[in-house]
């Protein structure tokens, strides 16, 4: 199984790194998008894949009875995803700005810190 | 000492505010701290004098072996003596110097400071220690030299000071990193009681030649002397106190310390014999042909400093002893005639040339009468204690003849700056347009005191010697001697030599314009010097910085992913290598059908969003990516993944739907070559990724920490979610972290759409 998530992570992140490397603004915004799913997933699959069920306690067990999925990868992804969500959030604001200030979504022609 | 040493420091921290509150007192204040660390030195001379070393120890880093630990014997007790007693006249001297200067309390900060490292470097027993403060004194004289920081000459020699003494500093903590590895302890009381050990050492030959580059470097030595005589950009005060009585000793300091653990051997005479001999002629012969006051002094404190060196090298306890003098003497008659030459430049509004200089006898009484004293001192006269110095020295040098040689030719260009700044802007007729008065008071003690000791030394030998030379020699020699100077040894050879050196140099004096014309002409020679190489060496530095900075910083988005992403591949894919293979294979999940179809489904939407041509599909294909992300999560345990995904997903979606309709459709193409480049290095990281995660599966930790959070999620946060939990209470620092930064990236969206940049009205 991990091997067939490890060649989605390889085209997640291949397909993300070669969207940030084109002109568009947009294309920029959804290769980090892609990158990002391929960083989630690597967490997870990194973290091992178990099918035991959630880390979640049945109403009056205490503790459990068989190992659950493992919960600290979960938690950094939680984290991970909103945080990425930030960034694109902001990303696309910056660039519709940029892109209304300077007058171009080329980003081959952002490479000076000076506006005319 | 740790105490006086902290005092010391804490009024360079106070200066500029003493500064402040009484401007016409500060130096009278602040030499209050020197002038104590001097008192006690005094009052331990006995006690040092008798072979009891003063010593103190605070642990400081425990596990890095690193104490405050500070040593005084004969040798620290005649350095701290001399940076002390003659920093007091020159925190005064400073007052006079910088009368009325807004920046006065910077200079005053800047001469403590370096005063405090200089006492460190000296009286510290560990060498790391003695490194630190070592390298303060360094960057102080950096701060010193480019004092006049409007000036571009000032902030190049300040420059080239630094480099060349940091780049020694350098070579200097790899030998003595090297030095306490040989000798097994970082305490200089207990290396230099190692002689043997490290003479035997293996590593013998690399310590010695690293730790003389670091003191060569300080100390001005052949072939790093260049940047000694551009120093003298400084203030002079600095001038007179760092660049010729102490910090450039600082060279001489270490290597003189280290003679009973590195010395006596063939190597060491060698080396510093050689290279002394020749730093002490080239500086003498460099000082015959100079005009500036500063630099006929900055080139003899070159020479004098090769002599020192020279004399270490030869390493006789004769010769040592000889050396011990000389740094006294040296240091009184050096610091005397830079404070001269300095007030005659302050006073006379400038002027800094000695042939433009005259008859200024009348109106500087006090400043002549101390420039004789210093100046014949220096030229080595009778009674004069340079002249006891140069004495001692000769007879010495009884049974090397090659070296009294070079000991006459410089002894003679001594004679000459002696005289061209000791008398000669004091004698002859004034020039009418030169105007000059008196040095202001604050501004005499320093000349006067330090002239006088030129001469009244000189009939206290008997004491000096027991009580400051003898205890730094015998520290030096690491063996019981006596020292029993004299002003009158007789009519015998050494004396024969110096009347002939004193003879030579007086003839060299009366000759001055011819050499002076000698060297003008000679000067184009500059351009083959060790200072055009380092010129040639720091453009080549910069041209490549310039260089890479071009290459690398293009300003484009696409070169920096390159960059990165090839760094990254190259060095995961390194690692991968060296690990080897990918062993174990067993415990993977099977392979289900259902995610297989997920896997196919993401890895198809992936191509699409890369390969769409149109907008919206593009962003759907990613949304589509993103939910099966979720699916994935459904399957292996972490619905709260599945959950927040999904919601995350749609957003981000429509999020990107209402944008992108604002920007225009794809329309910049790159060239098919740049494209098939990407795909290169794209596939290179997604198939180094791939193997990453697969390597990665067997990198097992023995105690997981999420087996901790599984057990104490209930027991001690009273929660079943054993996620959530985390979130909210094992780590929840990180989840405020997290708000943090969603608030911050929300009010920078926000700040961005509410905030319009001005228009400019107008227009150009």
């Amino acid at each position: 199984m991990e091997v067939v998530l490890a060649i989605v992570i390889g085209f997640l992140y291949g397909g993300g790194l070669y969207l940030m490397m084109r002109r568009n603004l947009i294309q920029l915004i959804i290769g980090l998008g892609l990158l990002s799913h391929g960083a989630n997933l690597l967490i997870f699959t990194a973290g091992g894949l178990r099918k035991g069920g959630a880390p979640i306690l049945a109403d009056g067990e205490k503790v459990f009875s068989t190992i659950p999925a493992d919960p600290l990868p979960q938690a950094l992804i939680l984290t991970s995803i909103v945080i990425s969500f930030a960034v694109t959030a902001f990303a696309l604001v910056l660039f519709l700005r940029t892109y209304q200030t300077v007058g171009t979504d080329d980003v081959d022609e952002l490479k000076e810190t000076e506006t005319e | 000492m740790l105490t006086l040493l902290s005092i010391i420091f804490i009024a360079a921290l106070l200066a500029p505010f003493v500064h402040r509150l009484c401007p016409k007192y500060t130096g009278a204040i602040l030499v209050t701290a020197p002038i104590a660390m001097v008192i006690w030195l005094l009052k331990k001379i006995p006690e040092v004098g008798h072979g009891h070393p003063v010593t103190e120890s605070f642990q400081w880093v425990e596990k890095l072996d690193l104490e405050l630990a500070f040593h005084l014997d004969g040798l620290s007790l005649l350095f701290a003596l001399l940076i002390s007693g003659i920093g007091s006249l020159i925190v005064l001297y400073t007052q006079g110097y910088f009368k009325g200067h807004p920046q006065q309390g910077r200079f005053m900060m800047y001469i403590i400071a370096f005063m405090a490292s200089m006492l460190g470097v000296v009286l510290a027993d560990h060498l790391l220690l003695v490194f630190i403060f070592w390298e303060l004194t360094s960057f102080t004289s950096y701060l010193l030299i480019g004092f006049n920081h409007n000036s571009p000459d000032a902030r190049n020699a300040a420059l080239q000071a630094m480099l060349v003494t940091v780049l020694g500093g350098l070579f200097l903590m790899a030998g003595i990193i090297m030095l306490a590895g040989a000798a097994d302890t970082w305490r200089l009381s207990e290396i230099i009681q190692r002689g043997d050990v490290l003479l035997a050492h293996k590593n013998y030959l690399p310590i010695l030649i690293l730790v003389c580059i670091g003191a060569f470097t300080k100390s001005a030595q052949f072939p790093f002397h260049f940047w000694l005589p551009n120093a003298m950009q400084a203030p002079t005060p600095a001038s007179a106190y760092l660049h010729s009585s102490t910090m450039v000793k600082a060279g001489v300091y270490l290597l003189a310390r280290l003679h009973p653990a590195l010395g006596s051997s063939e190597e060491w005479t060698l080396i510093l014999t050689t290279i002394g001999t020749i730093t002490f002629l080239l500086g003498a012969i460099m000082a015959l042909g100079q005009k500036v006051l500063k630099r006929l002094l900055a080139y003899t404190t070159v020479s004098a400093l090769g002599a020192m060196i020279m004399l270490l090298g030869v390493g006789t306890s004769y010769t040592i002893k000889a050396m011990a003098t000389f740094i006294l003497a040296h240091a009184f008659y050096k610091a005397a005639l830079f404070l001269i030459a300095g007030g005659i430049t302050h006073e006379t509004g400038g002027e800094t040339s000695v042939d433009k200089l005259g008859g200024l006898r009348k109106a500087m009484p006090i400043s002549f009468a101390c420039a004789i004293l210093a100046g014949l001192s220096m030229g080595g006269f009778p009674p004069f204690f340079g002249f006891v110095a140069k004495e001692t020295w000769l007879h010495a040098l009884d049974h090397y003849p090659l070296l009294v040689g070079a000991t006459v030719i410089g002894g003679a260009a001594y004679v000459l700056v002696g005289f061209a700044v000791g008398f000669k802007p004091f004698l002859g007729k004034m020039p009418a347009e030169l105007h000059a008065h008196e040095i202001p008071l604050s501004m005499r003690f320093g000349p006067i005191v330090l002239g006088l000791c030129c001469l009244a030394f000189s009939f206290f030998t008997g004491s000096i010697g027991h009580n400051l030379v003898q205890p730094a020699a015998t520290a030096i020699v690491a063996k019981e001697l006596e020292v029993h100077l004299h002003l009158w040894a007789g009519f015998n050879k050494a004396f024969v030599i110096s009347l002939i050196t004193l003879m030579i140099g007086i003839g060299l004096y009366c000759s001055r314009s011819f050499l002076v014309a000698t060297a003008g002409r000679l000067g184009v020679l500059v351009k083959f010097g060790p200072d055009a190489a380092y010129q040639f060496l720091l453009n080549g530095v910069l041209k490549f910085a310039a260089w890479h900075t071009r290459v690398l910083q293009t300003g484009i988005l696409r070169d920096y992913i390159r960059v990165t992403v090839l760094t990254t591949v190259a060095l995961v894919g390194a690692a991968l290598v060296r690990a080897g293979g990918f062993q174990r294979w067993e415990n993977l999940a099977p392979v289900s059908i259902r995610i297989a179809l997920v896997a196919i489904l993401m890895i198809s939407a992936t191509f699409a969003t890369v390969h769409s041509k149109s907008r919206l599909r593009s962003i759907l294909s990613m949304g589509v990516v993103g939910f099966c992300m979720a699916i994935l999560f459904t399957f292996f345990g972490a619905p709260d993944l599945a959950m927040t995904q999904l919601v995350i997903e749609t957003l981000t979606v429509i999020l990107l739907v209402l944008a992108f309709h604002h920007f225009p459709p794809f329309r910049h193409g790159s060239k098919k070559r740049t494209r098939a480049t990407d795909i290169i290095i794209a596939a290179s990281v997604g198939i180094t990724i791939s193997l990453l995660v697969l390597a990665a599966l067997h990198v097992q930790t023995p105690t997981p920490v999420s087996d901790f959070y599984l057990e104490h999620s209930y027991k001690e946060a009273h929660g079943r979610n054993v996620v959530n939990v985390i979130l909210v209470d094992f780590r929840a620092l990180d989840t405020l972290g997290e708000i943090t930064v969603l608030t911050i990236a929300a009010l920078g969206a926000y700040a961005l759409m509410k905030l319009k940049p001005k228009k400019e009205e107008g227009g150009e």
